[in-house]
């Protein structure tokens, strides 16, 4: 069995708890305005490796992942490469790895389902609160990701929330609001992060020579995402 | 023996012998909770180090050196006393009798002198020309000893740095001894020292030893009227905290006046200053605050050492280092932690007084430390980029528990082994001399063996190999000669006699040899292996430049096909340098470490295969070459500690910078994710790691604008440097580094 993987990085500290060495997988379903990979998109691209491959290379990392660290599956979208990561996961396991799974939570089958049986920990981005912005800037409806958290939920996998804050997008309250009141209905999800909109990866559209979707949107003021972090951790009942 | 000096301390083998580490085991109480103990600095404080920011500032404008003293050789009582502020001073003493005042040392070499004097506007006085002029200096000594040979290999710059024109160094005195027993007891066992030679044999070696005691029980009679000079009478033990840090403070001023060596380094006394610390506090005559201020102004002093060197040092060792390095924290043999109160305290002089190279804070990392410990180590490295990391589960199997680093990274124990320091060569440059045949075009020099240049239109990785192999053996013979010459003199004209006063008598040496290049030498070998390398000829038929076609794996990337050539690499030259003798039977040693020098051997190496452009920089110490990493910064790491500390046991330095954001979203998340990292990378069973924290922004405005950052400290090779006084070239070079950031 092969995956086809888009780059390693062997030091994470952005993406789950602890270091974690973080495998980028290629290819993606959706196409996201804020997307910072868009290099991670082609399915066709990257380079195959079999999971006994990278769970090799994850190992020689074990002695930097402390209590919390571990490995991430991020991408592109995981969950097109399902069968692969979840044998990946299962190595990891094997070799005492804690395993985090970063995605969109667009796809739900079989597979899939599999997968989860070996994931410790999903960051599962939520990146709007409404169908409307979910059909017109991603490119799936909002039912999945909220079918997916569900399942989550039912299998009492911990669940970071994230969102990226994009000015004129979701940058109100009312918004961050709306992801609380999802973060509170599903008890799996311990932590909610709000991720600044930046746009570093201009270069590599520039590169591939694709458009950036929201290269002509701000990134967020600093206050503004204190005063959205504000909203989001303020105490008192949930809405 | 019995001192009333001594009342409250447990007792031991520490009283009927010297053996300051059998103190320490016996009466410190080790510290695993966190810093919230810690006081700040007091208004006292303060103003003294505005005084003294003054004076820094004052030498910026200087040009670097405030003033020198060009009538008086330096020595133990030549000057007489001077103050920062004599009112307000806990600890006293300096080098001169002004503050950054710089005196003269000719010991070493007259020429370094003179021309450091007028590279600073200054003549050396008439005076000590004359009280020179029918003197043997270390440097006239070398210099009638060096063959052809030896001299060709330095003027190449295949070996550079030697210490061949001024001290030595990298020789740790035990200072706490003159604290804990007082210089007569130490006199007293040396005259029994000196009388137990007197039944031998009197062949060279005792001779030598014979006079060498003489004069080590004279300077300590010196050490005596210099601190007399300021008032103390150090015959007898210290009898306070104050007294215990000024005793030792007198012991390293004593060996700084006496020797210009390059890193005059301080050893492990803030364990050891903690149970006088303890004791005070516990009679009632001390607080926290009045401990600090104390380490607060030990630190100052040690903050105002300075020696006098010329503009081409200066480019080996930017930054007018001084490398007083000081071990904190580590593990004991029992279990116990060596962490204490004033591990945290002298750590904290980082904020008391802001960041500072100086000095050398080097924190000795167990897994084992407390987490509390490592956690505000973390931080102060995050918050001032001013401490180094090494790993004391791979130490202290070797050297005990009571071992200190001498300059950078080189470990000895205290007061019972020193070494003789001999900088390093430059492999990336003999493996082009190998190809050449034994021509280096960059000098346009014949040195070595002579032979063809290697012919083809691709370089063979074993035929390249074979030729390399009758160099580096080359190299290495002439290397460890050069050093028995080196040293050899040094111990006949410049000898250490107040840092040897603090040693046993029968003292274990080391003679440290270095290389540099190393990961360009692996990446250059590793294109051969793995891409095709077609030597270029220049018109006289030597091979000057490399095209090189295809990918090779890079060091940097824990890949073990390359990473493997740079292990085997440090291993070969090991090996080449124990098949000759060394003077004194010194144990040969080998460290991967550059300083500043990586920009002066990159500059005089010319084009490598592995795409390195002629003159450009190397990477520094064993750090992979700049931006080569692919894979992220703990595979960068992984690659360094593969190199073997086994064949490298003068030390491995990697020097780590990453930005903030990279280290994680929150000060808590950076701070623990900093200190998983340090566990990961020690594991793995790496030696050594600088760490900055921080953003090439802020290097590239103080390079722009260095007034607005004139305290701005970074880590370079095994120590710190205030960014400022650092040359452009070098300034440019550490910006060009390799920066792990958020991707």
């Amino acid at each position: 069995m092969e995956g086809r993987i888009h780059s390693f990085q062997s030091l994470g500290t952005l993406d789950g708890p602890g270091v974690r060495f973080v495998v980028f997988m290629q290819g993606c379903n959706l196409r996201c305005g804020c997307c910072h990979n868009p290099d991670t998109w082609d399915c066709a691209d990257g380079t195959p490796y079999t999971p006994e491959d990278v769970v090799k290379r994850v190992v020689r990392f074990k002695e930097y992942f402390g209590q919390a660290g571990g490995i991430t599956v991020s991408g592109g979208e995981p969950l097109l490469q399902a069968d692969f990561v979840r044998e990946l996961f299962r190595l990891c396991h094997e070799a005492g790895v804690n395993t985090c799974l970063d995605t969109s939570g667009s796809i739900m089958n079989d597979a899939v389902r599999a997968l989860l049986d070996e994931t410790d920990r999903v960051l599962l981005d939520i990146k709007y609160t409404n169908d409307v912005d979910y059909r017109r800037h991603v490119g799936c409806g909002m039912a999945a990701p909220l079918a997916f958290l569900e399942e989550l939920n039912a299998r009492h996998i911990p669940v970071t929330l994230r969102q990226v804050i994009i000015p004129t997008l979701n940058d109100t309250p009312e918004n961050v609001l709306a992801l609380r009141e999802i973060a509170a209905r599903h008890p799996c999800v311990d932590k909610v992060e709000l991720l600044p909109f930046r746009k570093l990866c201009q270069v590599k559209y520039d590169k591939l020579g694709i458009p950036f979707a929201f290269g002509h949107l701000p990134e967020p003021e600093g206050e503004k995402m204190k005063e959205l972090n504000a909203i989001l951790h303020q105490e008192g009942q949930s809405c | 023996m019995e001192f009333k000096q001594w009342e409250g301390f447990n007792g031991g083998a520490w009283q009927n012998e010297i053996n300051v580490r059998d103190f320490i085991q016996k009466n410190y109480t080790e510290y695993t909770g966190d810093e919230s103990f810690l006081a700040g600095a007091t208004p006292r404080t303060k103003a003294l180090m505005e005084r003294l920011q003054g004076l820094f500032k004052l030498e910026r404008q200087f040009g670097g050196v405030l003033d020198i003293d060009t009538a008086t050789v330096s020595s133990l009582t030549s000057y007489s006393p001077g103050y920062l502020d004599k009112e307000n001073e806990l600890i006293v003493g300096l080098q001169t009798n002004r503050p950054l005042k710089r005196g003269v040392n000719p010991f070493g070499g007259m020429r370094m002198v003179r021309q450091a004097c007028e590279a600073y506007g200054y003549k050396l006085s008439r005076k000590v020309e004359e009280e020179f002029r029918y003197r043997t200096t270390h440097n006239d000594g070398v210099f009638r000893a060096y063959t052809d040979e030896m001299r060709a290999a330095r003027k190449s710059h295949v070996i550079t740095g030697l210490p061949d024109a001024y001290g030595r160094g990298r020789i740790i005195g035990d200072y706490r001894r003159v604290a804990l027993y007082g210089v007569d007891k130490l006199i007293e066992e040396k005259k029994k020292d000196k009388a137990n030679l007197s039944s031998g044999a009197f062949d060279t070696e005792h001779i030598r030893l014979d006079e060498e005691l003489y004069r080590q029980i004279a300077f300590l009679g010196y050490l005596k009227e210099m601190a007399a000079m300021y008032g103390y009478d150090i015959s007898q033990p210290a009898t306070t905290a104050r007294e215990a840090i000024q005793w030792t403070y007198f012991g390293y001023l004593g060996a700084i006046k006496e020797q210009n060596g390059a890193a005059m380094s301080l050893g492990r006394v803030s364990t050891f200053f903690d149970i006088y610390f303890e004791r005070d506090i516990a009679n009632g005559t001390l607080t926290e605050e009045g401990a600090q201020e104390l380490m607060d102004d030990f630190v100052m002093k040690l903050r105002m050492a300075r020696h006098l060197r010329t503009p081409e040092y200066n480019e080996l060792f930017g930054g007018d280092p001084m490398w007083i390095t000081e071990a904190v924290g580590g593990m004991g043999e029992d279990g116990r932690t060596l962490v204490t109160r004033s591990s945290y305290r002298v750590l904290n002089t980082l904020y008391t007084l802001g960041s500072s190279p100086e000095p050398n804070l080097t924190v000795l990392w167990s897994t084992a430390l407390p987490e509390s410990f490592k956690k505000f180590c973390a931080k102060v490295s995050a918050d001032t980029d001013s401490i180094q990391y090494e790993n004391d589960d791979l130490m202290r199997p070797i050297y005990g528990d009571d071992y200190a680093i001498a300059c950078c990274v080189s470990a000895m124990k205290v007061g019972k082994q020193m070494q003789f320091f001999g900088a390093r060569c430059n492999l990336a440059k003999l493996l082009l001399i190998a190809i050449n045949g034994g021509y280096d075009h960059t000098s346009g020099m014949h040195i070595g063996p002579q032979m063809p240049v290697l012919e083809g239109d691709q370089l063979d990785y074993d035929t390249v190999m074979e030729r390399y192999d009758i160099y580096i053996a080359w190299l290495s013979h002439l290397y460890v000669n050069t050093m028995n010459i080196i040293h050899y003199m040094h111990d006949k004209y410049a000898y250490e006699k107040i840092q040897m006063a603090l040693h046993d008598t029968d003292v274990h040496r080391f003679m440290a040899f270095g290389i540099a290049g190393l990961s360009v030498v692996a990446d250059s070998l590793s294109a051969i292996k793995y891409a095709k390398v077609k030597p270029l000829k220049n018109s006289e038929g030597f091979i000057t430049d490399f095209e090189t076609v295809g990918d090779f794996p890079k060091y940097g990337n824990d890949d073990d096909r390359v990473d493997s050539i740079a292990k085997d690499m440090a291993h070969k030259v090991i090996t080449e340098l124990r098949k000759t003798p060394t003077y004194r039977h010194a144990e040969h040693t080998l460290s991967v470490l550059t300083i500043t020098s990586n920009v002066a051997y990159g500059k005089h190496t010319g084009a490598t295969p592995d795409g390195r452009k002629a003159s450009a920089p190397f990477a520094p110490g064993a750090n992979p070459m700049h931006n080569r990493e692919e894979n992220g910064a703990l595979a960068a790491l992984n690659s360094v500690a593969k190199l073997d500390y086994n064949d490298c046991r003068d030390g491995i330095s990697n020097t780590f910078s990453i930005t903030p954001q990279a280290l994680g979203r929150s000060e808590e998340e950076r701070i623990g994710n900093l200190v998983t990292i340090l566990d990961g990378y020690f594991a793995k069973g790496a030696h050594h790691i600088n760490v900055n924290v921080m953003n090439r922004e802020t290097l590239l405005k103080a390079y722009e604008n260095p007034e607005d950052y004139p305290n701005l400290t970074i880590r370079v090779s095994g120590y710190a440097v205030n960014f400022n006084k650092l040359s452009r070239e070098q300034q440019r070079e550490v910006i060009s580094r390799t920066f792990h950031e958020v991707v």
